[in-house]
């Protein structure tokens, strides 16, 4: 068996490719699904429905998909560069901490001023989570993955430190939470009675963003030709380390604001677990959109809808609710595959 | 504060505790090692380790030998690698992703199996673990299980098998110079794949040391990062067994000792910047030995024949 390069990709198997993925995962992970004793079929309609079943349904998925998309952005443009940021996560949390931290410092100023404040604190906060591996990359060749991944539990500890000592909610009846943003700063509901907030607008307004700074712009380029060949990148005269540092901080700043949106659109303060795996998420609907900022947003919608209607299926019957993650992982595996078999033939001989 | 130091490395329990928190650290980093001498980075390590950890525990809960369970773990270890060396290998897909999607993959399948075959239990149920080996008689070996033994004894002989046997050079050729490799008559492909699937088969055995020996039960979260640890005592080591069992040893000192600090000083700093610690040393220890990394030549490269 060989692998063959096609001699012309041709953009419908692009297409077809994540859909092929999604469909192969959700036949292997039926076997999942019939182990656990449930009805196929039925354990299917009920995911389908809590996803996308009613307006309630579909308002929660939404919900779930804003910081989705956002880290799913992040992702995206760091992997374009072949910066493998991993951190996502931890960046996510920085944010979260930096932009509760900003919020309540006590400045005398006007919401209008403070708002813009608060979020460019949490992107400062995700960007500084990332720069630190990218300088270790580009100055002594240190595998950015494994530092990303380790920054991750660091991150999280201080956010426990966090809420353990200075941003502790006293209020909180020694609940590890932080203390909550004022009222002012929190994003408005897009619709009455359910959690949607203006947050999903901010999300798909930055896919719209980053895919025209990918499309159109000279930075969207360089990061394309670093990820694409670093040393012809660099014979041609760009400055390759300069070029990942700045991806570096895009991409941990659009990590952090995934953070602050969390905060400011649902919760209105910092957990331990406000995000259940956003980050690491953010790989798998990077890689179902196949690095395309917009089709970003249908693959974070689709995580989202995965979680969201696992839940509410787990609640109705017995298939625990991990078989969303074990979905999201088996997608991403089989999405490399198809990803593979768009671009090369498999030649038996 | 120095003094408090000299006075814990000076105690028996301190060696102890080192040696128990580096067995899996030995066995992860030593399958890590392995896997990276034959050109292929496996992050899947996380996952893996997680399922070793479930599927030992569960063996032994089902009334399986404690050395059956670490068979069982080893298995499933395995085949994980078996997942991952089809991604890599033959395939040529990214090392980076796929070894990604095999810890997610492998964390999440652990926690929905152990959901499917345990939907009742609240608190994790426990096994009896390996006893330590108080018959040996030797003063700190005896301290330990036979895990923690089996794990010092693989360090010499995986440094044999990899330098004085003609399995150990082909696992070397293909992870330094695949073309000459083929050219000696040396299947890349077959030689890089096994090669995986017998690493992910100690990361396997790493995992299962939590439930098996260092623990009684399994928890979520259990593995907790120490995948990744392995990952970069790697580097540390240069790619050389001993020197991972050097790397593993000092790592664990100084986990141990942060432990010992946390109880002995109070409660003079938070006890996460503590937890911080093995991370922030990891982190450092990269940094440090990634200047003069010898890093096998053909690392993360897919190997197609024919192509250059």
């Amino acid at each position: 068996m060989r692998l063959e390069a096609r001699a012309e990709v041709s953009r419908t198997l692009q297409v077809a490719a994540p859909f092929a993925a999604i469909a192969v995962t959700l036949v292997v992970c039926s076997l999942l699904v019939a182990w656990s004793g449930a009805p196929v079929g039925g354990a299917y309609r009920l995911l389908l429905e809590g996803a996308a079943g009613s307006t309630f349904a579909i308002s929660e998925t939404l919900t779930r998909a804003t910081p989705l998309i956002i880290t799913g952005l992040a992702v995206t443009v760091a992997f374009r560069a072949k910066l493998y940021n991993i951190g996502a996560e931890g960046q996510l949390y920085a944010g979260a901490l930096a932009a509760v931290g900003v919020a309540n410092a006590g400045l005398s100023l006007p919401t209008a001023v403070v708002f813009p404040l608060v979020v460019a604190a949490a992107m400062a906060a995700g960007a500084l989570l990332l720069i630190g591996p990218a300088l270790l990359k580009t100055r002594f060749h240190v595998d950015e993955v494994v530092t990303t991944l380790l920054l991750n539990f660091i991150a999280l500890l201080f956010v426990s430190m966090m809420l353990d000592g200075p941003m502790k909610d006293p209020m909180a009846m020694g609940w590890p939470q932080s203390v909550a943003i004022p009222e002012e700063l929190e994003l408005g509901k897009l619709a009455e009675r359910s959690r949607v907030h203006s947050g999903l607008l901010i999300a798909l307004a930055l896919a719209v963003i980053v895919w025209i700074v990918d499309r159109f712009t000279a930075f969207g380029f360089e990061m394309r030709a670093v990820g694409a060949n670093a040393r012809a990148a660099a014979f041609a005269g760009l400055p390759v380390q300069a070029v990942v540092l700045k991806t570096a901080l895009l991409s941990g700043a659009l990590a952090g604001l995934a953070g602050a949106i969390e905060v400011m659109g649902r919760a209105g303060y910092v957990t331990l677990d406000m995000s259940p795996g956003y980050g690491y998420s953010g790989i798998v609907i990077a890689m179902l959109a196949q690095l395309n900022p917009l089709g970003v947003v249908a693959a974070a919608i689709f995580v989202a809808g995965i979680l969201v209607g696992a839940d509410s299926m787990s609640r109705a019957i017995a298939v625990p609710t991990y078989i969303a993650d074990v979905i999201v992982a088996a997608s991403l595996i089989a999405m490399l595959v198809a990803s593979m078999l768009a671009r090369y033939r498999i030649r038996f001989k | 504060m120095s003094g408090d130091i000299l006075d814990v490395v000076a105690g028996i329990p301190f060696w102890v505790a080192v040696l128990r928190i580096a067995t899996p650290l030995i066995f992860g980093t030593l399958g890590v090692l392995l896997c990276e001498r034959a050109g292929v980075l496996n992050l899947g390590i996380e996952g893996i380790m997680v399922v070793g950890a479930f599927t030992g525990w569960f063996a032994v809960y089902q009334g399986a030998t404690l050395w059956s369970g670490v068979g069982v773990a080893a298995i499933a270890g395995a085949a994980l690698g078996l997942l991952h060396a089809v991604l890599t290998v033959p395939l040529g897909l990214s090392q980076h992703v796929s070894g990604l999607g095999v810890t997610l993959f492998g964390t999440s399948l652990a926690a929905y199996a152990y959901r499917v075959l345990l939907p009742r239990v609240t608190t994790p149920p426990t096994i009896e673990p390996f006893a330590p080996m108080t018959s040996l008689g030797v003063p700190l070996l005896s301290t330990q299980t036979p895990l923690t033994l089996l794990a010092l004894a693989l360090v010499p002989l995986l440094a044999y098998a990899l330098n004085r046997t003609p399995a150990g050079l082909a696992v070397r050729m293909v992870g330094e110079n695949p073309g000459a490799a083929e050219g000696q008559g040396i299947d890349v492909i077959a030689v890089r794949m096994w090669t995986v699937v017998a690493g992910s088969a100690l990361m396997g055995v790493a995992g299962a040391f939590l439930t098996l020996s260092a623990f009684n039960a399994f928890f979520f979260n259990m593995v907790n990062g120490r995948g990744w640890i392995c990952v970069a005592l790697v580097v540390f080591a240069s790619w050389r067994p001993g020197k991972a069992l050097a790397g593993a040893l000092l790592f664990a000192a100084f986990d141990a000792l942060q432990l010992r600090l946390q109880q002995t000083s109070g409660a003079k700093l938070p006890y996460q910047i503590y937890l911080m610690l093995p991370y922030a040393l990891s982190i450092l220890a990269l940094v440090v030995m990634a200047r003069r990394a010898a890093y096998p030549q053909a690392l993360m490269k897919p190997y197609r024949k024919g192509e250059r």
